[in-house]
């Protein structure tokens, strides 16, 4: 701002700011406020014109009311005013209180958009640098709307000033960023390429941020840029430190624009002509050499600005990940970094080795740090750092060291803060496993895992223990063994006491000869736990105690009394109670065959990804991991075990034979829905099978209103009537339970009114269908009901009983108009006729009855042969309606039906024909 | 139990700070500053909850008295000790301000070391609080040991609220009604709430030991006397008493006897003291009825009509009436026309402010405003705050009305025509508002 003169004071307005320093109280300072805002209001309302100044002073105190943290609903039009003066202070009052409040209020933004339009046209330079700022402040979608086909021709016009093109650069950066959309490339961009040649710094610094946002998004367009970034790069770094002047800062020749440079060529692959790339190397290692010099001043700005352009160089270099020699620098350089005092650095250092050690060159460079970062783990105060550091080791891990590493992590991990506990055991999890030469190592590990962090230790990790235990046979032994020295201890956590079971459970057998671990003993070492534990810890030991009875018999009757015992078998939590209910009656019915089928080993895991790196990945997010270690990691997962889930084939055999809840499965694993038929699933089972045979249509073929559907939970009645082509149909859905169902939804392929998600237990809901038909049809239509009841999804498909009859309007008609028509439909496709053996008693009163029901007209004293019946109707669609004729032939003596449906379309006699056969 | 007390200026700035317990830490004093008076969104409630440690604070114009405790406490103590600090410190020494915390600051520590003791409020009654905390410096010479040992007797004694042997020329007695009545109204009349909450204060100055006996016309004694006596015509003392909601008494009241008998008999402090406290809701007087009229011409514009009229006998006068009615947020000029008293927009508050010295029952007045609004962007509408009112008059709203007040001393020679007696009633506005 040029400095303030006299007349641009503003003395109302250091009044008023002062008046309100000196409030004493909140209430005293929105007094002086109300009191203020009436004068402005009072003034802006008087019909005489305010001349620029004081309309200036008001709009200032408007806008410092404003950033007071009141509202402020008035003075957008004088602010608007202000931006068409001349005065620079003026416009800029004006341009603040816009920036500040706008609001996508339309005339306004009409009036402020042509204002600064006036602006961006006028050769005034500040005049545009206000009108640009104003933009980028706002940035919002109407703004780009207007100006994004301007500014780029103001930043590439040769005759603009520079610090108009360095606003002009920024401002379409701010547009862009917020609608990439409206920023159309054009020829410009070719241009804008060439700014980096720029001889004014600024406009070059300004110039590359918007480059570099460009090229991430259409990084061929801009390709161009770098070799010019690159020969821009080389002319500073090799610079002197006085050649820059006014860009050298702290001795270090213009280290922004450096950072930017480098930035920007970490967007674009190592270029291809040597001569370019030769250079490019050549920067690097100036810069590389001079991070070995002395410093040239003992400022923090120097060394702070020297370091930001040796980390950008250091990330370019990962990026490229080309240059052996430089990798191994860079790294050589970190090295030193690690034990500097500084301790942003060693965590900047720590960080950017993480990306190093996944580099191929520089593996083995950033392996010679290990005792560093151990040392750092250990002893650095600062949490982050600690987390860097483990980091590090997890990247830096690898066959030959895995083992010191994990060691490492392990007796970290009992002083480790509480934050990062779950991730770091998730780490030696995975590096345990995934580097693990002999499994009992593995096993010991994880075992020690559980006893040193035991509450951070999540289901995954165990459960994959238990998974790499059962597929590998080679451990088992060594496993029970160790779970068992382990249990012993006098306090150990319920994770340890989780895996102990399973595996005692599975493989107890394998240690049962050593009279220390006699089956007895392992079952009241494990039963000693057990009232310590939380249900469903206590659900798997109960499982892992029938699987006793079935390896040793001889523990049957001590176990039996176990499950007999009140605690069990009357337990007020239903899954116990259950389970001990089932397990006593399978043991004590059950023939040691059956035992030992039902209880057989758990087969070997499916294999899969691990769900541990599942786990971590979501914790960590994307990216923090990165990439191909992930992959790595995947094949080196699967290749070793077994999968982290289990399908439903696996369901252990126990659980499959006992227990219907969902959550029954051995170990408490996800797995879907039982596929015991237990009471739930066998409703739907049911239903399936009836909809499949039509049975339902059969019913309501000749009948309007009935139980549709009905099973242990859920009753379904139909009430429907039809006349001419519509029809409507109300279902009742009853919930034959005292618990609710929830997410009750029907879905059909006819419209439908939604039903009410609910459904109170003992209670019945309403859903009105209403049906027109639109031609003539066969299928009828199908709903399909879900809902939940208790956890379990339950699904129905059940099909409605519409049927083409129910559009029957009946005809009366005389003898010989009925033979008249019958003899007109006489072509041979519009007859269908069958003869069927009678399912039913054939009583004439019963026939006549369900003649009628189907909708047409029974007409007596027709056909000669009074045994015969005779019926007439027209079937009432949308789109035509058809003339049926019907004739019923009874034979008493054979028990036989001759049925001939005639009608004025084939479909429709055959149709008919087919649903009354099934009638009669 | 309160931990600590302590009290700020306005600016946070800590004048006194007393701590009972250990338990409250120097760090206390900040928190609540910090938490509360410089907090960045003004705290509304009374009671605030840092780090597991309870502020419970009262304001009395710039000064913040605050109570700390880390334990669970009755809350309806610490304000009731709050209320009473704030009332002992104005007996001994006017407003509080500033300037008088800390000109006095000696005292308060004094006082505050004889009211509290490890948290626990000891007795908080000004005029016994007197005999022995004074202000006229050190009078020890003046005290014989048998006036110290007599105030030590009288303050942990069965009466502690009165001293022995006090002798006055004339036995006198001033009784006052004082009453606040709360009202919102709907724009067309319809009461939406009402209440009045009531104060029976009172100063005497009689000798010896008296024991008093108030009576006032409350329903159920009324009833109940109604039922028994012959003499009284029922429907008339039914009409005049009063259904109290609830009301709370001074320690020397006899709560026992107030129990089973509902008679309220005491022997009163020396001096000035609140007797009883009260709420009815039911037969409230409404002194005054606003009937406002507000007309929106166009968008910048506002025709704002409000009569007042006053509903009691014509004899009595009514005074320092103020009717404030809200004006927009974006009203940028006004003209005032009033009948009576004297009108006028204050900015500062958003508000038209009318003032009328003195009005007599019976009559109506009316004041009628022109706004002019400033068009703004806002689509906002105007919230339309209610018009609120105040007003002093004199007689009790809720219909409270003494009966008697009769004194024994069984022990002097005066009896009860002897004593002077005074009775006043004033009905004060509360929250008075109509909506419009």
């Amino acid at each position: 701002m040029p400095a303030v003169s006299k007349g641009d004071g503003m003395r109302g307005l250091a009044v008023f700011i002062s008046d309100i320093r000196n409030c004493k109280s909140k209430e005293a300072e929105i007094k002086r406020i109300n009191k203020e805002l009436a004068n402005i209001r009072s003034k802006f309302k008087g019909d005489k014109a305010l001349d620029g100044y004081s309309k200036k002073k008001y709009v200032c105190k408007l806008l410092f009311i404003f950033l007071l943290g009141h509202d402020i609903d008035f003075g957008h039009m004088e602010a608007v005013n202000l931006l068409s003066s001349n005065k620079y202070t003026e416009k800029q009052i004006g341009y603040l209180f816009i920036s500040v409040l706008v609001n996508s209020n339309s005339e306004l933004i009409r009036l402020i958009n042509n204002a600064i339009k006036n602006d961006l046209s006028s050769r005034n330079p500040t005049f545009m640098c206000l009108a640009l700022h104003c933009i980028a402040n706002v940035g919002s979608r109407e703004m780009a709307e207007a100006f994004a086909g301007e500014i780029p021709r103001i930043l590439v016009a040769g005759d603009t000033m520079d610090s108009v093109k360095q606003s002009a650069a920024l401002c379409l950066l701010r547009l862009y960023k917020t609608s990439p959309d409206l920023v159309l490339m054009g020829e410009w961009t070719s241009r804008v390429v060439h700014l980096l040649n720029d001889q004014h710094m600024g406009v070059v610094t300004a110039a590359i941020s918007l480059i570099t946002c460009l090229s991430q998004k259409n990084p061929d367009e801009f390709k161009t840029c770098v070799s010019l970034a690159v020969s821009r790069l080389s002319r500073i770094v090799s610079s002197a430190s006085t050649d820059l002047q006014d860009y050298t800062y702290y001795f270090v020749p213009a280290p922004w624009l450096s950072c930017k440079l480098l930035r920007l060529l970490q967007c674009y692959p190592p270029p291809e002509d040597g001569a370019v790339k030769g250079r490019l190397v050549e920067c690097l290692e100036t810069i590389l050499n001079k991070a070995q010099e002395p410093p040239k001043s003992k400022k923090v700005q120097h060394s702070n600005a020297k370091n930001a352009i040796l980390f950008e160089a250091i990330s370019l270099i990962i990026h490229y990940d080309s240059e052996p020699n430089l990798l191994v620098r860079a790294c050589n350089q970190l090295g030193q970094f690690l034990q500097h005092r500084e301790t942003n650095l060693r965590y900047l250092a720590l960080e950017s080795m993480c990306t190093l050690a996944s580099s191929e060159f520089s593996h083995e460079a950033v392996k010679t740090h290990i005792e560093t970062v151990i040392n750092a783990l250990k002893t650095e105060r600062d949490v982050s750092v600690r987390q860097r550091a483990a980091d590090l080791l997890y990247a830096m891990c690898d066959r030959s060291n895995a083992k010191q590493i994990v060691a490492e992590m392990l007796s970290y991990l009992e002083t480790a803060d509480y934050s990062i506990r779950e991730e770091m055991v998730l780490k030696v999890a995975i590096l345990a496993e995934k580097y693990a030469v002999d499994y009992s190592w593995y096993v010991d590990t994880i075992l020690n895992l559980i006893r040193i962090a035991g509450d951070y230790v999540s289901e995954e990790v165990w459960y994959r223990v238990i998974q790499i235990v059962i597929n590998r046979d080679d451990v088992q032994g060594y496993a029970a063994k160790t779970v068992f020295e382990a249990l012993q201890a006098p306090a150990c956590h319920e994770n340890m006491v989780k895996v102990g079971g399973y595996i005692l459970g599975e493989f107890g057998n394998l240690i049962a000869g050593d009279p220390r671990s006699s089956p007895l003993v392992q079952f009241n070492l494990l039963h000693s736990k057990f009232h310590l534990c939380s249900v469903p810890t206590r659900a798997l030991l109960l499982s892992a105690y029938i699987k006793f009875i079935n390896l040793f018999p001889e523990t049957k009757s001590t176990i039996q009394e176990v499950l007999r015992s009140d605690s069990q078998i009357r337990n007020s939590d239903v899954e116990l109670q259950q389970r001990a209910v089932e397990y006593l009656k399978l043991s004590s019915i059950a023939s040691t065959d059956v035992l030992a089928t039902v209880l057989e080993e758990m087969p070997p895991f499916p294999e899969r990804e691990s769900s541990i790196l599942a786990k971590l990945k979501k914790k960590k997010g994307p990216g923090a991991v990165s990439v191909n270690e992930l992959e790595e990691g995947k094949r080196e997962g699967g290749e070793l075990n077994g999968g982290g889930e289990r399908g439903d084939n696996s369901a252990i055999a126990a659980s499959n034979a006992s227990t219907p809840s969902p959550s029954a499965d051995l170990l408490g694993l996800r797995t879907g829905p039982p596929v015991t038929a237990a009471a739930p699933s066998a409703g739907s089972l049911l239903v399936d099978v009836f909809s499949e045979a039509g049975f339902i249509s059969i019913l309501f073929v000749c009948k309007n209103n009935g139980v549709l559907f009905e099973n242990q939970l859920l009753q379904i009645g139909i009430k429907s009537e039809y006349r001419q082509n519509l029809g409507r149909m109300y279902l009742f859905y009853g919930n034959k339970t005292s618990v609710q169902f929830i997410t009750f939804t029907t879905t059909l392929n006819v419209q439908s009114k939604p039903v009410e998600p609910l459904i109170e237990g003992g209670a019945q809901v309403q859903q009105v269908i209403n049906i027109e038909c639109l031609t003539d049809f066969s299928d009828a239509p199908l709903l399909n009901i879900k809902f939940r009841y208790g956890g379990a999804l339950q699904n129905l498909t059940l099909k409605l009983p519409v049927t083409i009859n129910k559009f029957f309007q009946p005809t009366e008609m005389a003898s010989h108009d009925f033979f008249q028509r019958w003899k007109q439909l006489s072509l041979p496709q519009q007859e269908a006729q069958k003869i069927f053996k009678a399912n039913h008693a054939m009583d004439t009163e019963v026939l006549k009855a369900k003649l009628l029901g189907l909708g047409m007209a029974l007409l007596e004293n027709v056909d000669p042969n009074p045994e015969n019946f005779v019926c007439a109707g027209v079937i009432q669609t949308k789109a035509q309606q058809v003339g049926s004729l019907l004739r019923l032939e009874p034979n008493a003596q054979a028990q036989m039906y001759r049925l001939t449906v005639r009608s004025s379309k084939d479909t429709v006699s055959k149709r008919l024909c087919e649903l009354l056969a099934e009638q009669f | 139990m309160i931990g600590g007390l302590f009290i700020y200026n306005h600016k946070g700035e800590v004048l006194i700070s007393r701590v009972y317990r250990d338990d409250i830490g120097r760090n206390a004093v900040d928190a609540f500053r910090v938490n509360v008076i410089h907090a960045r969104q003004q705290v509304r409630s009374p009671v605030t909850n840092i780090a597991r440690t309870s502020f419970f604070h009262v304001k009395r114009s710039n000064i913040w008295l605050a109570a700390v405790t880390k334990q669970n406490v009755n809350a309806a103590m610490v304000f009731e000790f709050l209320y009473k600090m704030c009332d002992v410190m104005t007996a001994y020494f006017g407003k509080i301000s500033e300037e008088n915390i800390k000109n006095n600051f000696v005292l308060i520590y004094e006082l505050l070391d004889e009211i509290l003791d490890f948290g626990y409020p000891q007795n908080s009654e000004t005029g016994a609080l007197k005999t022995f905390i004074t202000q006229q410096g050190i009078k020890g010479q003046h005290q014989t040991k048998e006036e110290q040992s007599q105030i030590t007797s009288q303050v942990t004694g069965q009466i502690g609220w009165r001293r022995e042997g006090i002798k006055y020329r004339r036995n006198e007695l001033f009784l006052d009604v004082l009453e606040s009545v709360n009202l919102l109204m709907s724009p067309q009349g319809q009461v939406l709430s009402a209440h009045v909450s009531g104060r029976v204060v009172m100063k005497s100055y009689l000798s010896g030991m008296p024991e008093c006996k108030f009576g006032m016309n409350d329903k159920i004694v009324i009833d109940k006397q109604g039922k028994g006596g012959t003499t009284d015509e029922p429907g008339k003392s039914g009409k005049q008493s009063i259904a109290i909601d609830d009301c709370t008494f001074h320690q020397c009241v006899r709560l026992s006897k107030f129990d089973s008998e509902r008679s309220i008999s005491f022997i009163p402090p020396d001096g000035e003291y609140e007797l009883m406290r009260y709420r009815t809701t039911k037969d409230i007087i409404l002194p005054f009825r606003v009937i406002p009229l507000v007309r929106e011409v166009g968008r910048t514009k506002l025709e704002v009509k409000v009569v007042i009229k006053s509903n009691f006998k014509p004899s009595l006068l009514a005074q320092k009436i103020e009717v404030r009615i809200p004006t927009p947020l974006n009203t940028s000029g006004v003209q005032v026309i009033c009948m009576k008293g004297k009108a006028k927009y204050k900015a500062s508050e958003n508000a038209i402010v009318w003032k009328i010295k003195r009005m007599a029952g019976m009559k109506e007045s009316q004041i009628s405003a022109e706004i002019e609004l400033l068009p703004t962007n806002d689509k906002k509408k105007w919230a339309r705050p209610p018009i609120s009112m105040n007003f002093e008059v004199p007689f009790a709203p809720s219909g409270l009305k003494v009966r008697y007040l009769k004194v024994f001393e069984s022990k002097l020679n005066y009896s009860d025509h002897d004593v002077i007696k005074w009775v006043r009633y004033i009905g004060r506005s509360g929250i008075y508002e109509t909506r419009c």
